[in-house]
């Protein structure tokens, strides 16, 4: 697209938004309570909240990227990157959030029928479903693969029994996909399906677990004689693996880039730090440069990857790449807001709100997705081709 | 919207590179040198003046091949994997680029002179022990319709062998840059013995004559030419450090499939896999800043010092750890003269040292980040 005609779609797109987004939403909220989910049973926490998503959602801003006909706004790479210049400029709150956004819907785009498509994305994209993932397992941690969650084929449907567990927001989601074994004899890679679960059964069970930052974000999920239709899978039965590789390197990639708050909208270090401290210490300054420049040049190359894949250049594993980098990059982050948070940081909702269940949370960001050790195990084998 | 991507012809321009290095300037042609006791090839200059590369930044009108920066950072950066010796960041990349931001006859001609391989080039600024150009305080004194140039420079980097000098010099309200053969009368040039082996001097001026013509730019306003040219050229030198942590990290994981220890190669061992691969993780990060440097200066130098000192900040980092990692990955024989990895190291360092280490940028950074 030539630069007038983006130049052009930059005006009117800040018209857009100069009309269509709420005051209240431009406050850039990127905590818990600013987040939109969506779902079912959704309860917006503001009229700008709802008329924000629904508003986006009709010109498929929800889902930027996505083709038109699946609920997005069909955007080119270039107008993705004007897309969130502009959402930044007016520090507008995401609309939506979900991991059916993350994860599942770039799974279903690339492995799904055209009739899934059209049945699972748009509901997704207009924050009426919201999914939640069953991948780990008490026993299928690092070793992902090893899951025994299993699938009986009963003809016209799967009969599903199991658990799973470290299912974020398991408790709130509608629907749930899921790892599950459908033949026991295969290598462990080769006897997994991928199945889309309607959670409001009765064989479905949810269990939230507390976590070190005081809050349950993780569950438990119990599947008992759960049943499961045939058309509820994608991909091929006992390709699973495929599916669940591909969705792990675009989970992997919104770790590292959410988290770590790289993906445009991030405020300089320096400047968050200095609104409890108001002369930084030398070594805490020192530190928090440090922190910048690789966080600038993290975000750098998390652009470049982006721009490579467009331009047709497979960047291979560099989803474990960034995952690392970006995760490792968060805790050290969120360490210095401690620092410099001082005694202020130390109390649950204290003077600086969620700051240290904020900096808990973070510890987790190393650790779902592929531990840190897996990713660089990762890149030891496929891109060093190190000796296994 | 410019990409951070490299294009067809810039991956030619690695490719063809590569090629030309790895034949005429590997590893073992630096040691060559260095054993020779010598710190410049004119040979290889003439041949890579050839292929254009000494006009990399040369307006096509002065007998340049005006490929931009990016193209001048893919051939540093190509320079850097095999160590080649060259006077391509002095004269093509800094000398050049101060040139070009004057532009007038004079100029020009010079810039013919660097794209021919003609003239080198030196940048003598460095006075104390640390890159500070703020600081100068070599005085350049009006004296009729001249100025007389005495002081002392230091770290000159390739300022034995340059027929020329770019010194920078305090004048009555300002910093003034002069543009002066380096055998002009008063100057002493004391060549150092480097770690790297690379040309590098210690000058002192003694009522060097200078006039208005050898003033590069305005009288007491060096920074407007000599800023874009610190550009480039930290630019380059990034480049040529993330190419040299490239080389030294392809001879440790080489080193790492072959060797036996216990029985088995020592890559087998997590320990050192995963310290590899976090290695990998980093060269492939700065790479990215590399790459946003290059695209920043050609597509708006105006705002492209961020972008520098991030990638001047991000390389000097790397090269360090992939050198450091380099040698103890190697173990006893990474330590050994005999061995190429050494070199890796020394030139690191001084890499890291030349226009700016970490702290200076990283203090760039924090300023341009606010704080």
């Amino acid at each position: 697209m030539s630069e007038a005609s983006l130049e052009g779609f930059r005006a009117d797109l800040r018209a857009w938004l100069e009309e269509n987004c709420p005051p209240q939403m431009r406050d850039g909220l990127m905590t818990e309570e600013g987040i939109c989910w969506g779902g079912k049973d959704w309860v917006f926490t503001s009229a700008a909240q709802r008329d924000w998503l629904e508003r986006c959602a009709a010109k498929g801003y929800t889902v930027p990227t996505w083709p038109v006909e699946y609920g997005g706004a069909g955007l080119s790479r270039d107008q993705e990157k004007i897309f969130h210049q502009e959402m930044a400029r007016i520090n507008a709150r995401s609309p939506l959030q979900s991991f059916g956004i993350w994860m599942l819907g770039p799974a279903l785009l690339h492995f799904g029928t055209h009739e899934q498509k059209l049945h699972y994305l748009p509901p997704i994209a207009r924050g009426e479903v919201r999914w939640c993932q069953g991948y780990s397992e008490p026993g299928a941690g690092s070793d992902l693969a090893n899951v025994q969650t299993k699938g009986e084929d009963r003809g016209d449907y799967w009969l599903v029994n199991g658990q799973k567990i470290w299912t974020s927001y398991a408790d709130k989601a509608d629907w749930i996909f899921a790892l599950v074994r459908t033949d026991r004899e295969a290598p462990k890679h080769k006897g997994i399906s991928f199945l889309l679960i309607d959670m409001a059964q009765d064989g479905v069970e949810t269990r939230p677990i507390k976590m070190i930052s005081g809050i349950s974000p993780f569950c438990e999920t119990f599947f008992t004689d759960a049943t499961v239709p045939k058309d509820q899978i994608v991909g091929e039965v006992n390709r699973g693996w495929d599916v669940a590789k591909y969705l792990l390197t675009h989970e992997r990639e919104m770790i590292s880039g959410g988290a770590a708050g790289l993906t445009g909208t991030g405020r300089a270090l320096g400047a968050v730090l200095s609104e409890t401290m108001e002369e930084l210490d030398a070594t805490l300054r020192a530190d928090a440069m440090r922190c910048e420049i690789d966080t600038l040049a993290i975000g750098l190359t998390l652009e470049r990857y982006k721009d490579q894949a467009e331009a047709g250049q497979g960047a291979g594993d560099a989803s474990a790449m960034l995952k690392y980098m970006g995760t490792e990059l968060n805790k050290r982050r969120h360490e210095l807001l401690m620092t410099a948070g001082g005694s202020d940081a130390l109390e649950w909702d204290g003077p600086l709100g969620n700051r240290a269940g904020d900096w808990l949370r973070t510890k987790a960001n190393s650790i779902e997705g592929g531990t840190s050790e897996v990713m660089l195990s990762i890149v030891s084998r496929r891109v060093l081709g190190l000796p296994g | 919207m410019a990409k951070l991507v490299m294009t067809e012809e810039e991956t030619m321009l690695a490719d063809m590179a590569r090629g030309f290095l790895d034949g005429a300037a590997p590893v073992s042609a630096f040691r060559a040198l260095r054993d020779a006791g010598q710190t410049h090839d004119a040979d290889l200059w003439k041949e890579m003046a050839g292929m254009g590369w000494a006009g990399v930044l040369v307006p096509e009108e002065a007998g340049g091949s005006d490929m931009g920066q990016a193209a001048a950072n893919i051939i540093a950066q190509e320079m850097g994997k095999t160590l080649a010796v060259s006077p391509f960041l002095s004269s093509a990349v800094i000398a050049a680029t101060a040139l070009r931001q004057v532009g007038d006859a004079r100029a020009m001609q010079a810039l013919g002179r660097i794209a021919s391989g003609e003239a080198t080039y030196a940048l003598a600024v460095d006075e104390g022990i640390k890159f500070d150009p703020e600081a100068t305080e070599m005085e350049a004194v009006a004296d009729g319709n001249g100025f007389r140039l005495t002081g002392q420079k230091r770290f000159v980097v390739d300022g034995a062998l340059a027929d020329r000098l770019l010194v920078l010099a305090r004048t009555a309200n300002g910093l003034t840059l002069f543009d002066i053969p380096a055998d002009r009368g008063g100057i002493a040039r004391q060549a150092t013995q480097m770690i790297d082996a690379r040309d590098a001097a210690r000058i002192s001026f003694a009522d060097v004559q200078a006039t208005g013509e050898d003033v590069l730019g305005t009288v007491d306003s060096a920074m407007d030419v000599l800023k874009p040219a610190l550009a480039a050229g930290q630019a380059a030198l990034a480049a040529e450090l993330s190419g040299l942590s490239a080389g030294a990290f392809g001879m440790t994981v080489g080193y790492l499939k072959e060797r036996k220890q216990f029985g088995i190669e020592i890559g087998r061992f997590q320990a050192l896999q995963h310290r590899a691969a976090h290695l990998w993780c980093e060269i492939e990060v700065t790479a990215s800043a590399i790459l946003n440097a290059g695209r920043m200066l050609d597509s708006d130098p105006e705002h492209a010092e961020l972008a520098v000192s991030l990638a001047k900040a991000r390389a000097t980092d790397t090269a360090k750890l992939a050198v450091i990692e380099g040698v103890q990955m190697h173990g006893g024989i990474g330590m050994t003269d005999a061995y190429d990895m050494g070199f890796y190291m020394k030139r690191a360092r001084v890499g890291a040292e030349w226009l700016g280490d970490y702290a200076y940028h990283a203090e760039r950074v924090a300023a341009l980040r606010g704080f």
